[in-house]
């Protein structure tokens, strides 16, 4: 029997996704990037107004808004889910499943409906706030929801499956018996975990980082409806000069500015993962 | 073996954790059975005016309606292209494998934002804005990497020597595949189509943008109404959108169990013979 296989190259099987995505999602985007900056005028034109825009004061704040908020947000998803994935990593039966549906569900939960349960919960006489008062905890309701803060509390909530997923997969490649091994020869619990466990799960932690960051600069659903005025993120800045300005230029510049970023993490994500991990499957 | 022990410290963690993950889901769905005005948590009693408010109002049962008819076209457009994809995948000797696969995935990478202007520019010279078909069209596009992921996994649990086996007896290729791979497949390509539909029906950026005034999706209605209010209607609405989700997670789980059982009934079979 020869190697090569029944299916053929596989050209024609795979060409209609291959097309659907090329005539329904790349061509729009070129078509309207193309579109948009030729009616700047030649390309010294569409240059310096690419320049102004990006150095407009309103892109200039927002993208540090987006570098810092995506920042925190990929810090705290990060110490939060850790602990949460090497429990899943250690555990199985009841405890194992109870843990890995408590970060499924909310995964797959439409993000409008996670923003909505958390715009509820952190009003100003939302559930958190009624709580902390009759706890006596507080005595005037915190502000949380349309402040930076909310923004960072919703954000994490809805990218934190990406990571635990991400995390747990490492951390279950992870050889139990190179810890036996370092405890039988007398390290500390503690020791070995800094040596030998960290170190080996550092390969889930770089990757998982890398994806929520990505997911987190384009966010747009969560900011634009818990933030507040001043928290004006990239992609809301690129929907409001649609939506409102109807300034398609400035919308092409500032998309091409977050796809690039967006595409250049990317390359680093894809250097160092295997893609088909990406959604945790 | 068992599973390690863990410290005390750390199983407190994790049932904080999880509360904090649940805890908003769960309260949407109490919400949503409440009975007042304001999101008063508890709702001094229950009722199902929200529910009634709901599917009683004609607004919301249209959205409803285009969801559906939404989901559903992205469902069917998206599963039998990432299908035969994922096959491609898998069995053909596809070249740059890994680069190709990871241009498929780009519509999960790239900010839904930016992909939802450029299809609105694109369709608005063609008339395209508000038009079911299209718009299903263009979630596919989005559902695509979800089949693909979840069908590259099943077709690789797919014993390649079944089919050599058929070509072999004489089957041509497409009865090779209606007769042996997509039986073979079907709990995994079962699961990608729900996961397909439910990637579609949650959906708010694209429909956003393309639903126009015609076919406003049921996020595009919650986004429209959480820009006015926090009406209570709307924790009806999630609920029921949660419920989609829970159904499609509980289909998917058994689907699983029979993914598996099959597989060590198959076992059974060989050792038997």
């Amino acid at each position: 029997m020869t190697n090569r296989s029944h299916a053929g190259n596989g050209t024609a099987l795979i060409m209609p996704a291959v097309l659907l995505l090329a005539f329904v999602f790349v061509a729009p985007l070129v078509w309207f990037f193309v579109q948009a900056l030729a009616k700047k005028g030649g390309p010294v034109e569409i240059a310096t107004y690419a320049l102004d825009v990006v150095t407009s004061k309103a892109v200039v704040t927002a993208l540090g808004t987006t570098f810092w908020i995506s920042l925190l947000v990929t810090l705290v998803v990060l110490v939060v889910s850790y602990p949460l994935a090497y429990f899943m990593a250690k555990s199985r039966g009841v405890a194992f499943t109870a843990v890995l549906f408590c970060v499924i569900v909310p995964y797959f939960t439409s993000i409008i409906v996670r923003t909505y349960s958390w715009m509820v919960l952190l009003g100003r006489n939302g559930i958190v706030n009624q709580t902390l008062q009759a706890l006596g905890l507080i005595d005037e309701p915190l502000a949380l929801l349309y402040t930076k803060t909310g923004v960072v509390i919703g954000m994490v909530y809805v990218l934190l499956p990406y990571m635990v997923l991400t995390l747990y997969a490492a951390m279950k490649a992870i050889d139990p018996s190179l810890m036996r091994a370092a405890r039988g020869m007398g390290a500390s619990a503690a020791y070995a975990f800094r040596r030998i466990y960290f170190p080996l799960s550092m390969h889930g932690v770089v990757s998982g980082s890398l994806i929520v960051f990505i997911l987190a600069i384009g966010f747009f659903i969560t900011p634009a409806l818990m933030g507040g005025p001043s928290d004006v993120m990239l992609a809301m800045l690129i929907e409001r000069s649609v939506e409102i300005m109807f300034d398609w230029s400035g919308a092409a510049v500032m998309s091409l500015l977050l796809l690039t970023a967006t595409l250049v993490l990317y390359s680093v994500y894809y250097r160092i993962t295997d893609v088909r991990r990406m959604m945790g499957t | 073996m068992t599973g390690e022990r863990v410290p005390r410290s750390l199983a407190v963690y994790v049932t904080a954790a999880c509360l904090v993950l649940i805890v908003p889901i769960g309260i949407v769905i109490v919400l949503a059975f409440g009975d007042q005005g304001t999101l008063r948590f508890p709702p001094p009693s229950f009722s199902l005016r929200w529910m009634q408010a709901f599917f009683g109002d004609p607004r919301w049962q249209k959205a409803l309606v285009s969801s559906l008819a939404i989901a559903s076209i992205a469902t069917v457009v998206a599963t039998t292209l990432g299908f035969f994809a994922a096959y491609a995948f898998v069995r053909a000797d596809l070249r740059a494998k890994k680069l190709l696969l990871s241009f498929m995935l780009l519509p999960v990478i790239i900010p839904h934002v930016i992909a939802a202007i450029a299809m609105y520019f694109v369709s608005t010279p063609f008339k395209l804005v508000g038009n079911v078909v299209w718009i299903g069209i263009c979630h596919a596009t989005i559902a695509l990497p979800i089949v693909l992921l979840i069908l590259l996994s099943t077709l690789q649990g797919v014993d390649v020597n079944l089919e050599r086996a058929a070509l072999s007896l004489g089957a041509s290729r497409w009865r090779m595949f209606t007769r042996v791979v997509v039986p073979l497949a079907l709990p995994g390509i079962v699961s990608s189509a729900l996961f397909a539909f439910l990637a579609s029906f949650d959906e708010l950026i694209i429909a956003l943008f393309l639903a126009g005034v015609r076919s406003e999706t049921l996020p595009v209605r919650i986004w429209n109404s959480l820009h006015l209010q926090v009406e209570p209607v709307i924790a009806a609405v999630s609920a029921f959108l949660i419920a989609v989700t829970g159904a499609i997670l509980l289909i998917d789980a058994a689907l699983r169990q029979w993914r598996q059982s099959s597989a060590t009934r198959r076992i059974d079979v060989a050792d038997a013979a």
